[in-house]
């Protein structure tokens, strides 16, 4: 069923946009990431227009993110004090970022801009998780429980400004979380993604939070810095389509609450494993991309040079 | 006043009644469209236009050849084209050139071979063929081999359906009536769509008809589309209340199905 989009001004198949949803939905589910990361380049892939895709795309995850942190809000997995730090410095993060994804449009290097975006920060990600979780899951079949100890101390801890984050059971500083907070929110405006996969590793390793509660406070961020991000869009660019956004969140959403479930039935260390080889998987096709010869050199876009 | 007028009138028509008693008068187009308007609606799938006509003249079909073509022109506005070179191994968009206006959608139908029904003169003068329509006026500073700009202008649009050259899909029937059909693609944009029908001799146009098709946004997508200009602050609320209330119901109705 064709379905005439009325921002995108393109005509997709109102299926296939439930499918990605879904499939983005089942795979932020299990995850515990917002899914941003797969939704702007597939809808890139079906002709849809980059600005729009983004702005759509930071839309989407705002629903998967809500139907996720309700989930996790019951096991009692969100730490709220820290969330609230990530988030204000998330929003003027976010701030930033559409005003360099405006400035990049009039350049005409908004394309390049966000592949590079995007082949950087996934594929260091990607490559730094899949490493580490690989190892973990090596350790974990050796049969030797890895040794966590509950205090460790790094300049993390010698900071300033300190406060006590009682749900992860911390007393740091708030600077750290607040520029993992600023470049997340940077990244979601500029990629339309929400950033769950800078974020989870970053308050694992660099804020030392307990994986129990990483994954509903980075929903928790999450959730208001995308919201903040497409509203900006709507306002700024009018590159938010409704249409578009409620079939992939119809489909998200369900996706999402099946992918929950198989999620929980999965080892942490596999899970780990999975999605570092998918958001590598990501890197690498746009990477590709960018090196290959492209079979039309030239492209069209509408609209005048400043 | 009219009154008034009167005499001027017929001092003005009189040469030209004079005219027609010593040649006929010239041929006329008389036409018309299945449809003069198009609503995109959510379930737009794109839609065809019959455009039907015949042509007048007051004498027998005259000798030699008689061709009809029949342009249909979207909207017009600005595009840049850029071209992509490699710079240190990846491929960046280096090169631009802006274009002052070419149509969003453009479809010429001959009832002949382009070439031989329409004179290269006849062409300049009436911006018949799409490389015509695009005004490109200007653009040689911007960047070197312009022309390779509008050529590849063409090539992308042509390749995505939006310019078309349907030689021979003009169905001429004894040299006066004529009718083809032009397919509007799905992914249309709003605005005014201009007809045009030329009816040609050896070559030379002897006779014009412009009419027009109103292409709108109607329904859901109009309502959607004016809100997003209009109220961009509340259409981004909207969404995000919609997204955030289909989180929820998602989640309390697989909580509902588990219990």
């Amino acid at each position: 069923m064709q379905l005439y989009l009325p921002i995108a001004e393109v005509s997709v198949d109102a299926f296939l946009l439930l499918g990605i949803g879904g499939i983005v939905g089942f795979l932020s589910g299990m995850f515990g990431v917002g899914g941003g990361f797969l939704i702007t380049p597939l809808l890139l892939f079906i002709g849809v227009p980059p600005g729009v895709a983004v702005a759509t795309g930071a839309n989407q995850v705002v629903a998967s993110s809500v139907s996720g942190v309700l989930a996790q809000l019951k096991r009692k997995a969100v730490d709220f004090r820290m969330g609230f730090v990530l988030l204000v410095a998330g929003v003027a993060g976010s701030i930033v970022g559409v005003r360099v994804f405006a400035w990049m449009e009039k350049l005409g290097q908004l394309d390049l801009f966000v592949q590079l975006c995007y082949v950087v920060f996934l594929g260091f990600i990607g490559a730094t998780m899949f490493q580490e979780s690989l190892r973990a899951l090596l350790r974990a079949k050796g049969g030797k429980a890895p040794v966590r100890r509950a205090h460790t101390h790094s300049w993390v801890h010698r900071l300033p400004l300190k406060m006590k984050f009682r749900t992860s059971g911390l007393y740091i500083s708030i600077i750290p979380p607040a520029l993992v907070g600023a470049f997340v929110g940077f990244l979601a405006a500029i990629m339309g993604v929400g950033g769950g996969f800078i974020l989870v590793p970053a308050m694992i390793y660099l804020l030392g939070m307990p994986t129990r509660v990483v994954i509903g406070t980075s929903l928790f961020q999450i959730i208001f810095v995308t919201g903040f991000t497409t509203v900006m869009h709507a306002v700024n660019s009018q590159t938010v389509d409704m249409m578009l956004a409620l079939l992939l969140i119809l489909g998200g959403v369900i996706g999402a609450q099946i992918g929950t479930r198989v999620g929980v039935k999965l080892k942490a260390e596999l899970l780990r494993v999975l999605l570092a080889a998918l958001v590598l998987a990501v890197a690498i096709r746009i990477g590709v991309d960018l090196l290959v010869q492209p079979a039309e050199l030239f492209s069209v876009a509408p609209g005048v040079l400043p | 006043m009219i009154r008034a007028l009167a005499p001027l009138l017929i001092a003005l028509a009189l040469p030209v009644l004079a005219q027609d008693a010593a040649a006929p008068k010239p041929e006329t187009i008389v036409s018309g469209l299945s449809q003069n308007r198009v609503a995109i609606t959510a379930d737009f799938d794109g839609s065809e236009i019959l455009v039907y006509g015949a042509i007048k003249r007051e004498f027998p079909v005259p000798e030699g050849r008689v061709d009809v073509i029949i342009t249909v022109e979207g909207p017009s506005g600005p595009v840049t084209v850029r071209r992509k070179e490699r710079v240190a191994g990846i491929w960046i968009n280096n090169a631009s050139v802006r274009v002052d206006s070419a149509p969003s959608f453009y479809a010429v139908a001959t009832s002949g071979e382009l070439a031989t029904s329409l004179s290269a003169t006849e062409n300049i003068r009436h911006n018949i063929t799409i490389d015509r329509v695009i005004r490109a006026v200007g653009i040689a500073s911007e960047a070197d081999a312009s022309a390779d700009f509008v050529h590849a202008l063409v090539r992308v649009r042509s390749d995505e359906g939006r310019y078309r050259l349907l030689e021979n899909k003009v169905q001429l029937t004894e040299s006066t009536l004529f009718r083809t059909d032009v397919a509007l693609p799905a992914n249309l944009i709003e605005g005014t769509y201009k007809v045009r029908m030329f009816v040609l001799r050896e070559g030379r146009v002897v006779a014009v008809q412009e009419r027009f098709i109103g292409v709108r946004k109607a329904g859901l997508e109009r309502l959607i589309f004016n809100l997003s200009r209009e109220q961009p602050l509340a259409y981004g609320l909207i969404s995000l209340v919609l997204a955030a209330f289909a989180g929820w119901a998602a989640s309390a109705a697989f909580r509902f199905i588990r219990i």
